[in-house]
């Protein structure tokens, strides 16, 4: 009887034991500093260190209080991203190595998603405490999270290295939360040789909507599977053609969404009204994962609006094509995204991954790297260093690329970003497939934006 | 050797987190030892006969039943019920999931009730219901009457029929998407054969809750089968001989006699459908992501978009308590009606 009482006693102990490890390691990985204090967070919170590679030395207030010159800054760092998903893996590879030899002490694990999983990824990351060193985020994303206290105030930045109106775009109150990390462009790409049969003659930088609508409908030939023109029906396009058609999205105090305006219905109409005749619909597969991509590289898409970050993927198509800057309305308009990268705030190793990204962002290495192989554009101020991306034989007419900075439009941000890019890309979906009138859902989309600047 | 109702019930409640089904988990094991769905009646019966103090030990062994209880009690606690308690108290607060939380007190539930939306959430869910639950007990039903004749490869078919319950729903939907592709999908590739109309399945708002439905029936038919076959298997011949004696004809045994038999079992997937309709997600997610349009969000999914695409964890947990108020309400109702329409042998 005493036996089995002693063994029982040890089951229970060991159970017990195992609970509040348990927790201990929750709580630890969840703040590192309140556990820190008994002993069960002690352990725990240094094995979640060791699993996470960084060091105690590491950590910024001991780092600056070493009597070790500045930059041996050490310890590891790890960064989470997107841009780099879809065949540029190798190229940020190699960035890390150049960064990797000229700071031995800091190793760069990356993580890569697409960006379809990835503000989802982060999010819970964050909640849960397990987000990474660094990570990057989007021009329409930056004000959600650096609103919300997700991102650490990165200290001492030069800002001579970089184009100032990227890196003012990422400084809030006179705090800089990121680093512009990259920026591309939207431009109109255009099969060669399927304007030469049908006879039409190739897009150029002075042409309308009107031009563009009437190209696509000599264009397409159902009959073959050829479509003439395909632009994405979503808010990412939508805030752009609203531009060209000197359109307002927000109100000047940005308290009311005015989308909904005769020039946003008109916007509104160039989107949906091509959906089905000259555009592929939703039905046919628009919308689904790269399937204008494989359109496009097919042969069987004569005009195609989309990023510069699709030119290395289009190197080995087997028929010429080339870019132009997009038709515009009454105005001329570019979409222009901005990347930019950041620290977190519970970044136990904030020092190192600072160093990180600004080499990512500025270093010589990383402008060739984005340069050789079609990238994003680096956010450099330094002009002359991005000669060698015009030398690139494909598209001919890179310059393009340039001259469509020269009317960028960024796309319009709110801390509540997600709802109001679903409620218009809702709104204009819905239309496209006949279920509902834009007269009607632009205006119901316009007032839920609106009740979502509110907070 | 089919599987019996009761540990169906067990291990369906292992990954759902509704009361009916974790309430139920307690009982199981009683319920196993018996033979089948129509002794619920009985259960209580088997509890008091249960009862430790026959032999005047119970503190004596408390200390061994709490350490047998732990591997199934503490993850039970840890990862159901104390965040099921955490969710009324994020119900009550605005956060999203990166700055600490604000208490707004019941500002959330009094959002969610007065927008319009969220009836629609609820009605989505209600359509798909309705659509899913005739569906899945008729065709599960009619399977297992056939697969209780003698057939040749009689297990065979079962085993078939049963395949797609046990398949990852994720798998699933993916099939379903393709099968119903609208522009180069088999479905639509035979009804353009046969001269019929090609609808837009799942990228047209009108046929995209019909295409969830198809693919959803089709998954849980074995279910639905393995349980009235275990109903129809425990139905005395006896009965069915007295009934043909006295000239009954075949429909008449069906309806008079078979049917009202197998209640218990239609109670029983009547009831763990609702439940599991009423919490629909994965296939909506993967096959539609709950549009287009949102003409397919169900109320998980906007719990779903609420946490991790809106950062409005303290809508969504406020969401989660409404719709377990809802499911709770709906089995309760059930369980009064019970008494009224359900047979026990």
């Amino acid at each position: 009887m005493k036996r089995t009482r002693t063994t029982l006693a040890v089951a229970a102990i060991s159970g017990l034991a195992l609970l509040l490890g348990a927790c201990a390691q929750g709580s630890a990985s969840r703040s590192g500093t309140s556990s820190q204090s008994s002993p069960a967070g002690d352990t725990s919170s240094s094995s979640s260190q060791s699993s996470s590679g960084s060091s105690s030395e590491s950590s910024p207030a001991e780092s600056s209080g070493s009597n070790a010159p500045a930059d041996a800054v050490t310890g590891d760092v790890t960064y989470m991203e997107f841009s780099a998903n879809g065949g540029h893996e190798a190229d940020l590879k190699k960035i890390v190595d150049a960064f990797e030899a000229a700071n031995p002490g800091i190793k760069v694990t990356v993580e890569t998603l697409p960006y379809a999983d990835y503000f989802t990824k982060l999010q819970t990351a964050i909640a849960g405490g397990t987000a990474a060193d660094a990570f990057e985020l989007d021009y329409q994303h930056f004000v959600s999270y650096s609103a919300s206290g997700a991102l650490a105030p990165l200290a001492n930045v030069d800002p001579s290295p970089y184009k100032k109106s990227l890196i003012d775009g990422f400084n809030m109150g006179g705090k800089q939360f990121a680093l512009p990390e990259s920026f591309s462009d939207v431009v109109l790409f255009y099969n060669k040789d399927l304007f030469d049969k049908a006879g039409v003659a190739p897009p150029n930088a002075n042409w309308t909507w009107a031009d563009e609508n009437a190209a696509a409908k000599k264009l397409t030939d159902k009959a073959k599977g050829i479509w003439g023109d395909y632009q994405p029906i979503s808010y990412n396009e939508f805030y752009k053609v609203l531009a060209q058609n000197g359109g307002q999205f927000f109100n000047a105090a940005k308290t009311a969404a005015t989308f909904a305006s005769p020039q946003g219905i008109a916007a509104a109409h160039q989107l949906i009204d091509r959906s089905g005749t000259v555009m592929p619909t939703a039905a046919d597969g628009a919308g689904t994962p790269d399937f204008d991509t494989n359109l496009f590289k097919s042969g069987k898409l004569a005009m195609w609006h989309t990023g510069i970050w699709m030119f290395a993927a289009l190197a080995n198509v087997p028929f010429n094509w080339d870019i132009v800057v997009e038709p515009g309305n009454t105005n001329k308009a570019s979409a222009m995204f901005a990347n930019s990268v950041a620290v977190s705030a519970t970044s136990k190793n904030a020092a190192a991954a600072q160093k990180w990204l600004e080499f990512l962002t500025s270093s010589d290495a990383m402008v060739s790297a984005r340069l050789a192989s079609g990238w994003e554009l680096p956010p450099i101020s330094d002009a002359t260093k991005l000669g060698a991306y015009l030398d690139q034989p494909k598209p001919a007419n890179r310059k393009a690329v340039f001259d469509a900075l020269d009317n960028a439009v960024l796309p319009p941000t709110i801390e509540r970003q997600q709802e109001m890019q679903d409620a218009i890309d809702n709104a204009l979906t819905g239309a496209a497939a006949g279920h509902t009138k834009i007269e009607d859902s632009l205006p119901a989309a316009e007032k839920m934006v609106t009740s979502l600047l509110g907070g | 050797m089919t599987p019996t109702p009761a540990s169906f019930a067990a291990a369906r409640s292992a990954d759902a987190n509704d009361v009916i089904a974790v309430s139920g988990q307690g009982d199981s094991a009683q319920r196993d030892r018996h033979s089948g769905p129509e002794d619920t009646d009985r259960r209580s019966r088997g509890a008091r006969r249960m009862r430790p103090g026959r032999r005047g030990s119970g503190w004596r062994n408390a200390g061994w039943v709490l350490v047998f209880l732990l591997p199934s009690a503490v993850p039970l606690l840890l990862f159901t019920v104390i965040p099921m308690l955490a969710s009324i108290w994020v119900s009550l607060t605005k956060w999203n999931l990166i700055s600490a939380p604000t208490f707004v007190a019941f500002a959330n539930y009094r959002r969610l009730l007065t927008d319009p939306a969220t009836l629609d959430y609820f009605l989505h869910t209600g359509a798909y219901i309705v659509g899913y639950l005739p569906l899945v007990y008729i065709g599960g039903l009619s399977l297992a009457y056939v697969l209780d004749k003698k057939l040749v490869a009689r297990s065979f078919f079962r085993a078939a029929v049963f395949l797609p319950v046990i398949t990852s729903w994720v798998v699933v939907a993916l099939v379903w998407q393709w099968l119903l592709n609208p522009a180069h999908g088999v479905v639509n590739t035979v009804l353009g054969a046969l001269g019929l109309g090609q609808p837009g399945w799942w990228t047209d708002p009108d046929w995209a809750m019909p295409s969830i439905i198809l693919a959803s029936a089709w998954k849980d038919l074995g279910f639905v089968m393995v349980i009235m076959l275990a109903g129809l298997q425990s139905i005395p011949g006896d009965v069915q001989e007295a009934a043909t004696v006295d000239g009954a004809t075949g429909w008449q045994r069906f309806r008079r006699v078979t049917w009202p038999m197998l209640s218990p079992s239609t109670f029983f997937v009547v009831v763990i459908s609702l439940i599991n309709g009423l919490q629909v997600f994965d296939q909506v997610f993967v096959m539609t992501g709950g549009g287009p349009q949102g003409a397919t969000q169900v109320v998980v999914g906007q719990i779903y978009n609420l946490t991790f695409r809106y950062g409005r964890a303290g809508d969504a947990a406020a969401l989660s308590w409404i719709l377990f108020v809802v499911i709770l309400a709906i089995t309760a109702g059930q369980l009064a009606g019970q008494r009224r329409w359900v047979t026990h042998a």
